[in-house]
């Protein structure tokens, strides 16, 4: 955590509306020119967390630093050196996507010939040079976004902070604004602060990734590293399906040693938690007893698992990875429990 | 400046200023009757047969001009979603809100010099009277007033902008308050006053002059009835008080006939200028504050 090259940093860094804690002392830190995916259900605190970083809201405690700026009090410098990428962004309707690059270049102090060569650049880069003169109305959603990365990139910042950047845009869209984001840090060497509850998003584009839940951050690293975590803590998970589905295979299998627990799901597929690896001897098992293996799926090395039980549990409906309708509850909890073990 | 409702209300202004003049040429032989000086004000105070005059126009319409430059200045740009990227630039915040009130201020008082002095260049030509360097200091002195007396109402609007997220609500609160204080604040003013001080039973003689102090200090406080005792003052060289005595000269026909100097004049609306830019400040102030204080988000 205490990197010389930390470039973001938040101290304890608090906000409550009220009763509410949208964030709780978070402790944050991220690094020079990487990418850092903040991950986590809506309502997790994650605009918040952005909003205090460019100084828009004032935290209730603690305090938040970039390039050694001070977020609440230096806001302006810090502003200077941060893009900001809100979600869902807006601009003025009645101008041209051109001419609301260049009234945003000239609040960032930039001449009117450097205004103009920019956003010719800068446009030709998004790919929206095709519409650049067309009134900003008209856009479509995904239009918009790239003028956003545009618009954003207007004053050349070491720091760019974007919001949702995906949200609500159809697949081909996606995969190239993904490009576009990923080409930000890997040719400029930006850093990038990305928050997203997509997950497989945030998988194919972060460095590190941060799991936001209820204003707490419950789990940062590198994805692999994550996943390797929950498994050294000897949880093995896996989703079996057999034919045929009776009773007695559930039984069956808890004979085997290490088993810690069997459910079943609506679908009919069996999930398996164990405290070690137990593929071998579940295949022998089912192969003695005369079962067919029709489906099996390990669990667990990704995120997925993990973040759907958030996702579950904040009541939200992703439908990249709900594909198994199963809902349980109990083992969310003891999942969570498990995670802020560590 | 080229959006549809600036052109809607520029076209409305300019339609009731030859309205409004035109019906002050059918009258304004009769109104400068017996008088030698100062006539060309008239052109301002004249109401025809059957339309109000200049003035009143502006009294009346000014406020909605006003309202209509301000009351989506700040909710626009959060439906937009430009505010908070607006708030992102390195920039104060208060830019913001001051640019917003700026350029409203800016395009306010553009429109009315230049429908003042429209109607001035107008009168000018199908009169023949050319106004007197003094009687031309007073149009000036007139057109700031108006000026002023609209950007309360622009103040007024942004603070609602503020306050309220949909444009639509500002709107129509800005609107409400318009119309209350300009149509009923000298009814409830009467009303009030009344009740304080009756005018019939064994005190009515002792309670008239404390009636009267009650009943103009109530209205005062509209915006409305401070700048038309100021610009009745100004463009009327012979109103000489603006307070019980006004009555009395007035039942008595104009009693007596001399002209208060520009600086007289002045003088006696100088609270009601004050007060009218107080007005201007302290909208401003709300909508600032409330601003500031806000937490951008969209």
């Amino acid at each position: 955590m205490m990197d010389a090259e930390s470039i973001i940093k938040t101290t304890d860094l608090t906000k409550k509306y009220g009763a509410v804690t949208a964030v709780d002392s978070l402790n944050l830190t991220i690094r020079r020119g990487e990418v850092f995916g903040l991950l986590g259900p809506n309502g997790a605190g994650k605009t918040t967390t952005t909003l205090m970083l460019l100084g828009l809201t004032d935290p209730t405690s603690g305090s938040a630093e970039i390039n050694g700026f001070d977020c609440t009090r230096e806001s302006l410098s810090v502003k200077r050196m941060v893009g900001y990428l809100p979600d869902n962004v807006g601009f003025y309707p009645d101008l041209s996507g051109r001419e609301n690059l260049i009234f945003s270049g000239r609040m960032n102090g930039l001449t009117e010939q450097e205004c103009a060569d920019r956003s010719k650049e800068l446009l030709e880069r998004v790919g929206m040079t095709y519409a650049a003169d067309r009134r900003a109305g008209t856009y479509s959603r995904g239009m918009r976004q790239r003028l956003g990365i545009a618009d954003v990139l207007m004053k050349d910042p070491e720091i760019i902070i974007m919001d949702e950047p995906t949200l609500g845009i159809d697949p081909v869209g996606m995969r190239e604004l993904t490009a576009l984001i990923r080409d930000l840090s890997v040719k400029d060497g930006r850093t990038i602060l990305i928050s997203s509850h997509e997950l497989y998003q945030i998988q194919a584009i972060s460095d590190r990734v941060g799991i936001f839940v209820e204003g707490k951050l419950i789990a940062c690293g590198k994805i692999e590293e994550l996943g390797k975590q929950l498994q050294n803590e000897g949880l093995y998970m896996v989703d079996i399906r057999v034919e045929p589905a009776d009773d007695v295979v559930a039984d069956k299998i808890r004979t085997i040693e290490g088993v810690r627990a069997i459910g079943k799901r609506a679908d009919g597929s069996l999930h398996i938690e164990s405290g070690r690896d137990i593929r071998k001897e579940l295949l022998t098992l089912l192969l003695e007893n005369d079962y067919t293996l029709t489906q099996m799926h390990e669990r667990g090395g990704d995120l997925d698992e993990i973040y759907r039980k958030y996702f579950d549990k904040a009541g939200e409906n992703n439908d990249g990875t709900s594909t198994d309708g199963g809902k349980d509850g109990k083992k969310g909890k003891s999942l969570k429990d498990r995670l802020k073990a560590f | 400046m080229n959006s549809v409702r600036f052109m809607i209300m520029l076209i409305l202004l300019i339609f009731v200023t030859f309205a409004s003049f035109q019906g002050a040429m059918s009258n304004l032989a009769k109104a400068i009757e017996g008088q030698s000086e100062f006539s060309f004000l008239k052109i301002y105070t004249t109401a025809g047969s059957s339309t109000y005059s200049f003035a009143v126009f502006m009294g009346f319409l000014g406020p909605l001009f006003g309202i209509m430059l301000g009351f989506d200045a700040i909710n626009n740009e959060q439906a937009q979603g430009t505010l908070n990227r607006l708030a992102a630039q390195p920039i104060y915040r208060d830019t913001i809100i001051n640019a917003k009130f700026l350029a409203g201020a800016t395009v306010i008082f553009m429109t009315v010099f230049s429908l003042v002095g429209l109607l001035c260049g107008v009168g000018i030509y199908r009169t023949g009277i050319v106004p007197e360097p003094e009687a031309f200091a007073r149009i000036v002195f007139y057109a700031l007033f108006s000026s002023i007396y609209v950007s309360v109402w622009l103040a007024l609007s942004i603070f609602f902008s503020v306050i309220a997220k949909h444009a639509a609500t500002a709107a129509l609160s800005g609107t409400a308050i318009w119309l209350f204080l300009t149509l009923f604040m000298n009814n409830v003013a009467q009303g009030l006053a009344g009740a304080a001080y009756p005018l019939t039973g064994a005190n009515a003689q002792a309670n008239a002059v404390k009636y009267y102090a009650l009943e103009v200090g109530l209205s005062r406080i509209s915006p409305y009835y401070l700048y038309s005792e100021a610009i009745s003052t100004i463009l009327n060289p012979n109103l000489r008080s603006l307070n019980l005595i006004s009555l009395i000269q007035q039942s008595q026909n104009n009693a007596i006939v001399s002209y208060l100097s520009l600086g007289q004049s002045l003088l006696l609306i100088w609270p009601q200028v004050i007060a009218l830019f107080a007005l201007a400040a302290i909208g401003f102030a709300a909508a600032y504050i409330t601003f500031m204080k806000r937490e951008i988000r969209a």
